[in-house]
């Protein structure tokens, strides 16, 4: 089996792109309805990018993969997401 | 804004054991603050323009504009053996941070936490208990601590000999490969068992901060989880097979 991390370690990553930490944010699954902290995400690093997927049904939830300067952001399964405004 | 990268400096190094250092970095154009159980980015560039970048618990309140960050030395490792072995006061770096809002505890809340750290794991939990201290808390803290050997103990002293602000917080140490001569529990993995005896009763709903190699993790999540601890109070943060978060 794959090792995997959870998506506190995208934290770094999407601040580049977010202002608000979206590790700490709540999510829903448009897939199979699982609800919890987006940090609980299953983060897989053994590949060109770093890829993010359900805990509960394993759904690809997001991609992304940077290339010097640029960075490539995949958000296609990320379902619904509620974020606190602090 | 977290997401831009601070120039710090070394401004002080202890050695925790054989293969981890503490590093003291001043942030010179200033540091926001952060929670405790966040992390950093850590980016070293060469003269080349290559870089490197990894992931660093935050190991203590800041102090100003001074942060603190343990290292774990990664036999063949890009980044940790420079900074465990040759990094000098003086030398410069780049951090990205504070990031994570998730694994963090609140030192104004009063609900009892137990906290699991397998090896390095134990950094970020150690930010709690300073934290705790600073913050002259009294929420019951259990911290149970695995190491393999009582060479690789970090924050030996400190752990041992409680600061006068740490009543309330117990610590336990369970060694996985050896342990100091006299030592009642065999070496082993933590465990159910482990956590059933040191950690809280699922009762008190404590928070429960696990933080390890994803092996570590996933035993005592799956131990808590077990013992009847609600699976919203876990909270986790695994470490990459590099030996820390990535």
């Amino acid at each position: 089996m794959t090792e995997y991390l959870d998506a506190n370690a995208l934290a770094g990553a999407l601040s580049e792109v977010f202002s608000v930490d979206l590790t700490s944010s709540w999510r829903r699954c448009s897939v199979c309805g699982h609800t919890g902290a987006f940090a609980e995400l299953h983060v897989y690093t053994d590949c060109p990018g770093q890829v993010a997927r359900c805990p509960s049904c394993q759904t690809v939830v997001l991609r992304l993969v940077r290339s010097g300067d640029t960075l490539w952001l995949d958000l296609g399964g990320t379902g619904c997401l509620r974020v606190e405004l602090r | 804004m977290p997401g831009h990268w601070r120039p710090a400096v070394l401004v002080g190094a202890r050695a925790e054991s054989p293969t981890a250092r503490t590093l003291v970095l001043k942030a010179e154009e200033g540091w926001p603050g952060h929670r405790p159980g966040q992390h950093v980015d850590v980016r070293l560039t060469a003269e080349d323009g290559y870089t490197a970048q990894r992931s660093y618990s935050l190991a203590a309140p800041a102090v100003g504009d001074t942060v603190e960050i343990t290292v774990q030395r990664v036999p063949g490792g890009e980044v940790s053996p420079y900074l465990v072995d040759e990094m000098a006061e003086g030398d410069r770096l780049e951090v990205r941070g504070p990031l994570g809002g998730w694994f963090v505890w609140d030192p104004a809340s009063t609900d009892p936490v137990a906290l699991f750290g397998g090896g390095a794991g134990v950094v970020p939990l150690m930010c709690m208990v300073r934290a705790r201290r600073a913050a002259r808390s009294r929420a019951l803290f259990r911290l149970v601590y695995s190491v393999r050997a009582p060479d690789g103990l970090l924050y030996r002293a400190e752990l041992r000999e409680r600061a006068p602000g740490d009543a309330g917080l117990d610590v336990f140490l369970a060694y996985t490969r050896t342990a100091p001569e006299g030592t009642p529990r065999a070496p082993a993995r933590v465990g159910v068992a482990d956590v059933n005896t040191h950690g809280l009763p699922a009762e008190f709903g404590p928070m429960c901060f696990v933080c390890g190699p994803t092996g570590f993790v996933e035993a005592v999540a799956d131990a808590l989880v077990a013992l009847g601890h609600d699976p919203g109070r876990i909270r986790t943060e695994r470490f990459g097979a590099s030996g820390g978060p990535r």
